[in-house]
């Protein structure tokens, strides 16, 4: 099983599941987080100050699936979260040790 | 039935004289019953523009709470909830004797004390021009709220609350309007024009402000040892906002209902307090978006406080096309006041220095230079007396007052204490406890220069006590 972890804009969260639902990937994790990569950021003012804010808000969503998968729905991931303009983004894949569905017990591809 | 009613009417027409009483109406009770009525009246309107002006400690507090840190937001609502109700006790034992008593110096009065000038059954004209004193006295007191928000100890502010109600306030009031009771002070008595309390009203506090800011010093991360001024994010703009409106409201007493009559002359107060509201919101927008490139809110916001606040004296005693031109000067100073503020590092969160001791001697000195009569440098130098009477009084008394507080019991918070919250500290309490709040100290990240410490505060929505983190 492969784990993905995609930082994607806030906006496009919608076009992002739509694209995972349509390949079947059924179930996904999200949480509102703040960063930056080489985007850096923004000015802004507060009374009469400047200042520049780093920390951009930004949606990430987790998924697992099974391995023999991972490649078309990162593929889909990048499709549906690309604006083209800076800060769209990354996609981070790892190996999944384990997954278990709580209700049932169920182990492994069984989980997902 | 029908027969009847004639015979009715006839027996009422004939008897009714008898009816009236001993006395048929004359033109001396004429004019006594119309004269009533005007006295009624003016009750009316002095008791709906009392309700008005305390109304305005609503704007307050949604102001500061606007202005600052989510951490501390239920401090700030005790701080103007117990302003309120302590200066009310405060006024009622102590301050409306002094401010309106009897005065032989005019320098104070020496009665009145304990609202002992009303009598169960006689005139109740003083209750209702207490009560519009009253609020007015909240308001004084209830500006350093803001200029020492999010670091002061809750017991040293309330000490303060009840010695700007029960002294230093009053004191001041009792030279420049004394005489609209009982008293009589020296200040008037040269012909100080201030209607409803540039100086009076709003100096004070914001000169008591100034003395309680510099005195605490500066919140934590504020300035920076290169000369950095890092700006501490408010926590709500939508409240900051709701705040100004309810203030521009309440103004709508504070200015016109400073006649204590019901008669045609607020009309003209009326306009005069929305016009240079309205030109001190547009000049400072616009001001600000030249300054930084973007109209900026906070600054557009405290631009029509500074315009309320600069009509306050005048608006009686000027056209309203003056009216306009002071609410626009008033726009302007607010904003280059505030930076200026910031540049000699007094911590000042919401601009209450700025739009109210700043603008208040602005308003004060409008008041002698577009007076309707014609101005004379004679009055432009009664109102200057006036100004820096004020200022030699409140400040000195003021900072010797927080000082004083400051070395008994304490007026700051600790270090722990203020990157915690006082909400917690203070009032063990969470304003906001079904909110997820991350709070990296209100400190933004990434600004040119030293970076402050980040310190997260992470409240939940725990049945227990806040955790931190």
């Amino acid at each position: 099983m492969k784990k993905i972890e995609a930082v994607i804009k806030p906006f496009k969260l919608d076009d992002v599941k739509e694209a995972l639902n349509a390949l079947g990937v059924a179930g996904m994790t999200l949480s509102e987080v703040k960063g930056f990569g080489r985007q850096r950021g923004h000015k802004e003012v507060y009374r009469g100050e400047e200042y520049r804010v780093d920390f951009v808000p930004k949606a990430k969503i987790d998924v697992v699936v099974e391995t023999a998968m991972y490649e078309q729905v990162v593929e889909a991931i990048v499709r549906s979260a690309k604006t083209g303009k800076i800060g769209d983004g990354k996609i981070f894949v790892t190996n999944l040790e384990q997954a278990v569905r709580i209700r049932t017990g169920e182990t492994g591809r069984n989980a997902i | 039935m029908k027969r009847l009613f004639p015979l009715l009417l006839m027996f009422v027409c004939f008897t009714s004289p008898a009816w009236a009483g001993d006395n048929p109406p004359t033109p001396l009770s004429n004019k006594a019953a119309i004269d009533l009525v005007q006295t009624h009246a003016d009750y009316v309107w002095t008791l709906v523009a009392a309700a008005l002006v305390f109304f305005m400690q609503a704007g307050f507090a949604l102001v500061e709470t606007g202005f600052t840190r989510a951490k501390n937001a239920i401090n700030i609502m005790m701080k103007n909830l117990m302003d309120f109700a302590f200066g009310s006790l405060a006024f009622w034992a102590l301050g409306f004797g002094l401010m309106f008593g009897v005065s032989a110096s005019g320098w104070f009065g020496t009665s009145g004390f304990f609202l002992s000038d009303f009598q169960p059954g006689g005139d109740p004209w003083v209750l209702a021009f207490w009560m519009f004193q009253v609020v007015f006295a909240a308001t004084a007191a209830t500006i350093v709220s803001g200029a020492m928000a999010e670091r002061t100890k809750f017991t040293g502010y309330l000490i303060y609350s009840v010695a700007i109600s029960a002294l230093i306030y009053p004191i001041f009031g009792s030279w420049a309007w004394g005489s609209l009771y009982k008293g009589s002070g020296w200040l008037e008595n040269l012909g100080f024009i201030d209607f409803a309390g540039s100086t009076v009203v709003h100096s004070v506090g914001g000169w008591a402000a100034l003395a309680g800011a510099i005195v605490l010093g500066p919140r934590l991360g504020k300035y920076g040892k290169d000369g950095a001024i890092r700006p501490i994010l408010g926590h709500s703009m939508p409240l900051a906002a709701l705040g100004v409106f309810i203030l521009w409201l309440g103004w709508f007493g504070f200015n016109p209902g400073s006649t204590t009559a019901a008669n045609k002359d607020t009309a003209m107060i009326f306009v005069n307090t929305n016009l240079a509201a309205a030109a001190g919101c547009v000049l400072a927008m616009f001001t600000s978006w030249i300054k930084f490139g973007k109209p900026e809110i906070g600054m557009s916001l405290n631009g029509a406080l500074a315009g309320l606040v600069a009509i306050t004296s005048p608006c009686a005693t000027v056209t309203p096309f003056s009216a306009v031109i002071i609410g626009a000067i008033a726009g302007v100073l607010v904003v280059l006041s505030v930076l200026f503020f910031d540049r000699i590092k007094v911590d000042d969160p919401v601009g209450a220095v700025s739009v109210h001791g700043v603008n208040g001697a602005w308003g004060t000195l409008a008041a002698g230079i577009f007076n309707i009569g014609g101005t004379s440098a004679k009055l432009i130098g009664v109102q200057i007396l006036g100004i820096a009477a004020c200022f030699l009084w409140v400040f000195p008394t003021a900072f010797v007052l927080f000082k004083f507080i400051d070395k008994t019991i304490g007026l700051r918070v600790s270090p722990e204490e203020e990157l915690e919250g006082l909400d917690i500290t203070e009032h063990g309490g969470n304003a906001y406890p079904d909110f997820e709040v991350s709070s990296y100290g209100g400190m933004v990240t990434g600004t040119a220069g030293v970076s402050p410490t980040p310190v997260a505060v992470a409240m939940t929505a725990d049945p227990g006590p806040a955790s931190t983190i």
